[in-house]
Formats: C-alpha cells, sequence, structure tokens
C-alpha cells in the first residue's frame, strides 16, 4: 500500500489547494482484515484454507474506497479534477459512497448517476454525506446510469470531471498498490487461488496482475452472475454488458457464474454461521471460493467481500426469517 | 390486453422488444402468456420448481405486487407491469 507520505506529497503538488485535515480519514483506507472461513465451509480437504478480505471495514464501508481515492488522487495530481468541479461517475452504490464520503473529507463536490431501483439505504447515505443524485431507468440497469454520465460528462465538460470508474486505470492501479500486496503478506505468499467478482473488473485486474507476478502460477477465478438479469448486486455480467475498458479478459483462468439464489444462501450462512455480515456479492464471492475450494486437495483460496449487509436490509427477498 | 415492460437486460429473449402485450386477468396469468410467447424468458424469471426468483420485482404503477396480492393480483386491460430486478435491495 502506498504510504500516506507519498499520498500527501502526490496531493500537495496537484492544481488543488485540499484540506490535509482531510487526509486523517484516507488513512484508514486498506489493510483490511484476512478472515477465514471455517463453520460455512464443508466437505474440503484438510489441507484447504479460504479466506476473505473484510472490506467493509474501510472508512467508507466498501472495498470501492481503494480505487475511489486512487481515482480522486490521480486526478488532483495530473490537474483534471480541478477547483470549482464536481466529480461525476455511474455508480450502483459503493462508489458513490466512497466519492462522497472522500468528496466530503476533501470539500469536493460530488454528482452521481444511479439507476432508480437502488436501494433506500444507498440513497439515504448519499444524501447524509452530500451527494447530488441523478436517478436512471431502473429498466436500463447501471448500463443506463453509464449512459446517463457519459452524456452529461460530455455536455459540461468546464462544470464535471468524469471519473469513469469502469475505464479509469487508477482503478485496477489501487488494487495492484492495495490489495494484491496486502493479500500476499497477510498469507505469507501462500495464496494459490484468488476468487472476485466483475464488477469494473478492478479488484480481479489489480490483486491478479500484482499475484501473478510475484507467483506466476497463482489461479485467478472471475465471478460473474449467471444471467444478464440478476440480483447480484454490483457485478456484471459480462458476456452481455458494457464490457470495462480496465477489463482484460485473458487474466482469469477461469470464470465462475453464480445464481442469485446461491449467493443469498451464503450471505444468511456467513451470518449465522460465522457473525460475518456482509451484502450480496460477497455471497457470490463465497459461494465461488467454496466451489473452487471443494476442488481441491490442498491450496490457500483468498476472495473479496466487498462490503457489509447493512445496506441490504430492505431485501425482502434476502433475508428469509 | 395488459402490456409488461421488459428489462434491458431481458430484451434479448424477448426478440428485442421493449413492451409486450399480454393475456390474462392476473399478474401470474399474465406472467404466463409472456413465458409462453417467450420460452426462454422463463428460466430468467422463475425458479426450477416454478416459483418467481426471489430478486425479481414486479411493479404496477409505483406500487410492488408483493405489497398488493403478490402474482394473484388482478390486472385490468390497461395496466402496465414493470420487471425490474432487486438489483440494490429493493425500490424507494
Amino acid at each position: 500500500m502506498t504510504s500516506l507520505v507519498d499520498i500527501t506529497q502526490h496531493i500537495a503538488v496537484g492544481m488543488q489547494p485540499l484540506d490535509m485535515e482531510g487526509m486523517a480519514l484516507i488513512k484508514a483506507v486498506g489493510n483490511t482484515p484476512l478472515l477465514p472461513l471455517r463453520r460455512v465451509v464443508q466437505d474440503i480437504s484438510p489441507d484447504v484454507e479460504i479466506y476473505a478480505k473484510a472490506e467493509w471495514f474501510n472508512p467508507g464501508g466498501s472495498v470501492k474506497d481503494r480505487p475511489a481515492f486512487n481515482i480522486i488522487r490521480t486526478a488532483l495530481f495530473e490537474g483534471r479534477l480541478l477547483p470549482g468541479m464536481r466529480l461525476l461517475d455511474s455508480t450502483s452504490g459503493n462508489m458513490g459512497i466512497a466519492y462522497a464520503t472522500f468528496g466530503a473529507a476533501l470539500d469536493i463536490k460530488v454528482t452521481l448517476a444511479m439507476p432508480d431501483n437502488a436501494s433506500p439505504e444507498r440513497v439515504s447515505i448519499l444524501r447524509a454525506l452530500g451527494a447530488e443524485v441523478v436517478f436512471t431507468d431502473p429498466m436500463e440497469g447501471s448500463d443506463g446510469a453509464i449512459r446517463v454520465a457519459r452524456q452529461m460528462a460530455q455536455e459540461r465538460p468546464d462544470l464535471y470531471y468524469y471519473a469513469n470508474q469502469y475505464d479509469n486505470p487508477a482503478n485496477w492501479q489501487a488494487h495492484y498498490r492495495g490489495t494484491g500486496p496486502e493479500i500476499a503478506e497477510q498469507t505469507s505468499g501462500a495464496v494459490t487461488h484468488f476468487v472476485a467478482g466483475l464488477g469494473t473488473s478492478g479488484t480481479l485486474t489489480g490483486a491478479s496482475r500484482y499475484l501473478r507476478e510475484r507467483n506466476p502460477r497463482v489461479q485467478i477465478i472471475a465471478v460473474q452472475p449467471d444471467s444478464p438479469f440478476h440480483g447480484l448486486e454490483g457485478l456484471k455480467h459480462m458476456p452481455t454488458a458494457i464490457r470495462p475498458g480496465i477489463y482484460d479478459p485473458a487474466i482469469p483462468d477461469r470464470t465462475v457464474e453464480i445464481p442469485t439464489e446461491a449467493a443469498h444462501e451464503i450471505v444468511r450462512r456467513l451470518a449465522r454461521q460465522e457473525g460475518y455480515f456482509v451484502g450480496i456479492s460477497s455471497g457470490a464471492a463465497a459461494a465461488a471460493a467454496l466451489q473452487i475450494a471443494a476442488e481441491l486437495d490442498e491450496g490457500t483460496v483468498v476472495t473479496v467481500f466487498p462490503d457489509a449487509g447493512y445496506k441490504y436490509l430492505s431485501d425482502e427477498a434476502l433475508w428469509v426469517y | 390486453m395488459p402490456t409488461l415492460r421488459i428489462p434491458t437486460p431481458l430484451r434479448p429473449y424477448a426478440d428485442g422488444q421493449t413492451e409486450i402485450s399480454v393475456q390474462g386477468k392476473t399478474v401470474a396469468e399474465a406472467l404466463g402468456d409472456l413465458t409462453t410467447q417467450f420460452p426462454e424468458l422463463k428460466k430468467h424469471l422463475f425458479s426450477e420448481a416454478g416459483e418467481l426468483r426471489a430478486f425479481v420485482n414486479l411493479f404496477l404503477g409505483e406500487e410492488d405486487v408483493r405489497h398488493l396480492q403478490g402474482i394473484e393480483t388482478p390486472l385490468k386491460d390497461d395496466d402496465m407491469l414493470r420487471i425490474i430486478p432487486s438489483i440494490a435491495g429493493g425500490n424507494h
């Protein structure tokens, strides 16, 4: 992980004067715990271990703190996010919360295009953090929000810095510098399989590039929904979605498709059997990691749990009591 | 006849159509007619046991049919039923 000193120096030479007190919050990004999966695991070899990066420990509550801060930092350093401009992007929620968190800390105004079927918890959090939300057609999903953000950016390049998380290399680079090295260090280099969901693909792309450089034999497994119509918040069905510019299809050795219902079931089991109260995409990641682990005689499988379950409490389909 | 509005990700399974007229006096009958017209839609909307998949939300106007009479909710001829994934857990 890049040290705070490096970050501060980058920003100090940027174009926009910044509130350095805001950096205290940014110090808390990354270095999340690596938690073992124990009771939720069934019928696997005793020589196989499964771990998950607990990304809800980030200050904005999700893995998206990593790319959001790196995107802001890079835009300031390169002089593309200038005083008086607003940061604009499309989001299904977590990236918006991360932008809004650091925007508040660093005095940068944030505008977000988001599908109108986003959960009420997310909308309330964004409003609490002072972000402007532009709702897009729920029938068009996250790709519809991307199109609206692109259009807004084209019409007002003077007003908006379009962060474009799907195409911005600062997204995957955050994971190359943070998530990947942390996993290597926390497993003492023992990681044999890395499993991550595909949304922007930033986590998979960045962490995998680091882990492969370190150990070319590490196996990379991508997770995606089993259908273009799904309930796996934050994940994309790559064959039918707008493909992110940062996605390199050559990176995964395998892609595992998970039905929404399987992710829901594991979310409930993670809460009740492990005390890990996580969101739906964590359930998909866990389902894929368990599937991979079941095929192995020995190994260390690591996945990423992007966020906690708080933002999904209104999902009646998820919490069957 | 009631109309069903199809979300973008499902349009490839419905000949690319945005809106489809269906026969039926209830939500269940309308969905039954829809999947008869476009059998490929069935696995995306229903489980193997034939139940509506848990993350599929059906909206009549601004109301989730779960909060009306579920799939037994009656439909009028000029009703528009929207199919929306609960992509971020619900609606607002």
